[in-house]
């Protein structure tokens, strides 16, 4: 009863939050003040509920309906967990919007910014609880559209409008696909309830099961953001504002991995070998891709959107691994990947929130996304800068942060391969966790580059020279998730029990008695192996340093300040520093082939070809998906369309024939008993 | 519980005060080789001692973080050493880390000392860090296969049960498999320690230095740590090669004599490794920086090439 409560408080939070701020617009101070805080709101019910499910019994609630539709939820534990991770991220994002959009104030419309922002919530909260293929896609669909207004919040802006027609277009394709594979799962089912979903994955012929899982895998990874679907991606993320890239990258593309797990795992039941293998190799390419093209980006919000890709990738390593445990029956281990691959939604959406909130804040104070023109920013933002050195170390997956523990689970679910039957499969992979290494290595270096050029050093332009620190609100929204990134990374032995009761509910199968110690998380190896983060973050950060300061401190020693060392050039200016092309200039040169880049000097000279005037340099990378892959289909589907106009004369006669004819071939064919 | 700590302290120990000798020793190795005197094995106990008492010059543009790199980074190493099995395969900290968490232990260390080359501002420091994170995501894949590679053969990435195993195996450990791993990790430990072809320890000319250029700015005490966490990471690596490939000899109880008869062993493994070194330092040339991926993929092709004949042989 209290769980009925609760679930329908959160729905009533975000909705009185939207209704709010419409009412309110008239005072933009007010009107934020009270949809945010009704969103916390929402979040804290949202986090005692998800609890309540996770350790106790499933949630269902029939309001009304039919075969078709059925306005119903149902929240089990998969459900409960991703309710969680939203609503953990959004209490977050939400405290740090009270002073996010202060900068929007008498410029943009707030009360259209909140009710956005509510029901974009709630209808991640839908889609997650739903329990009807129709009910599914109405708020699957809601979630897009307003998304979708929200990347083009800030609609005067060119950019915007081009990132929103590209997401819009990318997104409907997708759930093209989705209606596909529900379409495919009613048909042999009889109705459009999850429940006979669930029923039909078992008695169905493997081709339909089959078309079912690759439809899905289409639709929720063009949302997911899997290469070579995820182009909308590097568009849409960075053009809205900070708040809502946090949203969407942190917790909107999670839906469609939950989507995902419940299609395969607990539809179709996940027992087909090529199933997993397909998403092991399309998750090691987006994992390796996503890094790398994030290593050439210089604007932060595109930076970390690439990320997102990589992180996607990283997910799904686990669940594809997972899918392989199971079809050759062996529950336990994929409850092993599967407690990896959520293990690491959980941080993303915790880590990639945190970055986005950071980069918000870096550009609410310097007015730009171009890396290149930060620089000294420790100094002037001393704790953004400490919050975002917590998120760099955890998504490169540097112990005893969280991204490190679920990057440890999916490399031993590698590992663990070794149990399989078919020595191929072993062997692809084992071969994909040297995949994982190289992409958490270029991780680490993408962010000792976002990181080191944009805070360490000197300024490198009058909008770092001017940068102030972000107000009170906007920190303690990041500072609530970077104690969530430590707590996360100290704390596994506690986050697997939790994650091992949602895989036992799925799978079947309890594993947590052999990876859940004191302190310590383990393997399910021959002779288990394992890791106390708690106690790594306690060696490294107290015990061992604590001499070291100690004597640091009591020398008598002195330390001068002088200017750096710039081979006896007089002044070290901000022009004398390393540049974040010229930091990744190494990994551009070794991955050529991939990135084919292309650089263009032009020199003028004043009057003598000796004397140069000025050096105009240009470099950049090919934007191979765009231009191989996207623009022939463009291409093609203009063509067609060209064609297709004939057909549309304008006359309304014509169409009038056009109904008729297709009434008549329609009659013709139910007359012939087809 | 003492003896527990008593093990503890004894590792940290041996860790900090063999760290330099071992630097000492390669140095005058390299010295024979090149028909030099060279300097005395205890020199870089000399220098280390010197630079404790000098005063600092730091960058006047640099943050907390530059301060705080080298004293975390430090941390990081000597926490991996707490992890590897050095003279007892019974680590007290074992738990607290596998192979894996080892590496990410000295990515962790790689990660703030990298930032801190960014931090004075000036062209070489970036120029380091941004060649270190290059060298260091050639070495990943290939270290992990290699890791991969000696897990399966053992069935865990549990560092005293790889050691304890390995010992009990006696010569049956070196299969195929195993000696495969073993050239790999060694091309990786090369890299990893910043040793002819791939870094130049010896180097004064910044525009060819890898780790050198990162610590330019970094003077006084907070060098000495720096240049002591670099000859820590160089020991353990080594104290990895020869524990998990070679581990004879190690103690696996916590009596006197055996950890007596392990700390004699250990160190004739070391030196034999770093004369090893020394002689491959010796006899090759640095290679240019874009030649490096070469001799990265053939470190990952035999780990490749171990874990394949480790399925084909033993079925799994």
């Amino acid at each position: 009863m209290l769980n009925t409560y609760l679930f329908f408080g959160l729905i009533t939070a975000y909705l009185v939050g939207a209704v709010s701020a419409v009412i309110l617009n008239k005072n933009d101070r007010l009107s934020a003040y009270v949809s945010f805080l009704s969103a916390t709101l929402g979040a804290v019910f949202g986090i005692i509920f998800s609890v309540s499910i996770l350790s106790g019994n499933s949630f269902a609630s029939n309001l009304s309906g039919s075969s078709f539709l059925n306005i119903g939820f149902f929240v089990d534990k998969l459900s409960a967990f991703f309710i969680l991770v939203i609503s953990i991220v959004v209490f977050a994002v939400s405290v740090y919007s009270t002073g996010y959009v202060r900068e929007y104030f008498g410029k943009k419309n707030i009360g259209y910014m909140g009710f956005l922002y509510n029901i974009f919530v709630l209808s991640m909260i839908l889609v997650v609880t739903a329990n009807n293929a129709v009910m599914f896609l109405i708020v699957w669909e809601l979630m897009s559209i307003i998304s979708y207004l929200l990347v083009v919040y800030e609609h005067e802006n060119e950019d915007s409008r081009k990132a929103g027609f590209i997401y819009i277009v990318m997104t409907h394709i997708g759930t093209g696909f989705i209606i596909l594979s529900f379409l495919i799962l009613a048909g042999s089912g009889g109705s459009f309830n999850f429940e006979t979903f669930r029923a039909a994955g078992s008695t169905m012929p493997p081709h339909l099961k089959d078309a079912a899982f690759l439809f899905a895998l289409i639709g929720f990874g063009t949302k997911a953001g899997i290469v070579p679907l995820h182009i909308w991606l590097p568009y849409a993320h960075p053009a809205a504002p900070s708040n809502v890239s946090a949203l969407m990258s942190g917790v909107m593309i999670k839906t469609a991995i939950y989507m995902l797990i419940r299609v395969s795992f607990d539809f179709l039941g996940a027992g087909v070998l090529w199933w997993g293998m397909l998403v092991l190799v399309i998750a090691s390419v987006s994992a390796l891709l996503g890094v790398m093209y994030a290593l050439m980006e210089h604007d932060m919000k595109r930076l970390l959107a690439y990320h997102s890709v990589e992180n996607i990738g990283i997910i799904l390593i686990g669940i594809g691994v997972a899918m392989i445990f199971m079809s050759s029956g062996r529950p336990e281990l994929a409850a092993f990947g599967l407690i990896a691959g959520l293990y690491h939604t959980m941080n993303h959406a915790v880590f990639k929130s945190l970055l986005f909130m950071g980069a918000g804040s870096i550009i609410h104070s310097t007015h730009t996304k171009n890396i290149e023109e930060y620089g000294g920013l420790i100094k002037k933002m001393p704790y953004t800068a400490l919050f975002f050195l917590v998120g760099s170390i955890s998504i490169s997956a540097l112990p005893p942060f969280n991204g490190f523990v679920s990057e440890w689970l999916t490399l031993q679910a590698q590992l663990l391969s070794v149990n399989l039957p078919d020595n191929i499969t072993k062997i692809a992979v084992l071969f994909s966790g040297a995949g994982l290494a190289l992409t958490g290595a270029l991780a680490a270096a993408c962010f000792v580059k976002a990181f080191g050029i944009s805070f360490l050093a000197l300024p490198r332009s009058a909008h770092a020279e001017h940068a102030k620190e972000a107000p009170v609100s906007m920190l303690a929204g990041m500072a609530i998730l970077s104690m969530m990134c430590l707590a996360l990374g100290v704390l596994p032995f506690y986050v697997v029990r939790i994650l091992d009761s949602i895989t036992t509910e799925l799978l079947g199968t309890s594993i947590i008695s052999r990876i859940s110690f004191d302190f310590t998380i383990g393997t399910l190896s021959s002779f288990p192996a394992g890791i106390s983060t708690t106690w790594i973050a306690l060696l490294v950060f107290v015990f061992l340093p604590l001499p070291v300061v100690v004597y640091m401190l009591m020398s008598r020693t002195h330390v001068f300040k002088y200017e750096t060392w710039g081979c006896g050039q007089p002044v070290s200016t901000s022009r004398n520093e390393y540049t974040a092309t010229a930091f990744s200039k190494p990994i551009r040169m070794w991955l050529g082939s991939i990135y084919r880049p292309h650089r263009e000097i032009q020199t003028t000279y004043s009057d003598s070809p000796f004397f140069k005037e000025r050096v105009i340099f240009e470099s950049g990378i090919e934007p191979v998906f765009e231009r191989y892959l996207y623009r022939p289909v463009t291409w093609v589907v203009l063509a067609v369309s060209r064609i297709m106009r004939i057909m549309q004369t304008g006359y309304i006669q014509t169409y009038l024939l056009y109904i008729l004819i297709t009434l008549v071939i329609a009659l013709i064919y139910v007359g012939s008993g087809g | 519980m003492i003896k527990q700590i008593a093990i503890v302290i004894l590792q940290i120990f041996i860790i900090i005060a063999l760290a330099p000798l071992l630097g000492g020793i390669i140095k005058k190795i390299k010295a024979f080789f090149q028909l030099r005197k060279g300097p005395g094995v205890f020199q870089p106990y000399y220098d280390i001692a010197k630079l404790l008492q000098k005063d600092s010059v730091v960058s006047q543009n640099v943050s907390w973080l530059f301060h705080a790199a080298p004293i975390i980074s430090f941390a990081a190493v000597l926490t991996a050493g707490l992890l590897i099995p050095i003279f007892i395969t019974e680590m007290p900290f074992g738990f607290a880390g596998d192979l894996i968490a080892v590496v990410y232990l000295f990515a962790l260390a790689r990660f703030f000392i990298a930032l801190a080359s960014l931090d004075a501002g000036s062209s070489f420091g970036g120029m380091g860090g941004s060649r270190e994170m290059f060298v260091a995501s050639l070495v990943e894949p290939a270290l992990m296969l290699s890791i991969f590679a000696v897990a399966l053969n053992v069935g865990s990435t549990n560092l005293s049960y790889i050691s304890q195993t390995v010992s009990a195996m006696g010569l049956d450990a070196l299969s195929p498999y195993q000696i495969l791993a073993f050239a790999a990790l060694f091309i990786i430990a090369i890299a990893e320690t910043g040793r002819i072809p791939i870094d130049n320890p010896a180097t004064h000319l910044e525009l060819t230095m890898i780790h050198e250029a990162m610590i330019l700015e970094y003077s006084g005490k907070q060098l000495a740590i720096v240049e002591l966490g670099a000859m820590m990471k160089q020991l353990l690596v080594f104290s990895l090669l020869a524990n998990i490939f070679f581990p004879w000899g190690i103690a696996t109880g916590a009596g006197l004599a055996a950890i007596f008869i392990a700390l004699l062993v250990y160190a004739v493994k070391i030196v034999i490794l770093g004369a090893t070194m020394a002689m491959v330092e010796t006899s090759t040339a640095k290679w240019r920086l874009f030649r490096l991926p070469e001799l990265l993929s053939v470190s990952l092709m035999l780990s490749f090439l171990a874990i394949v004949s480790f399925i084909i042989v033993k079925g799994g």
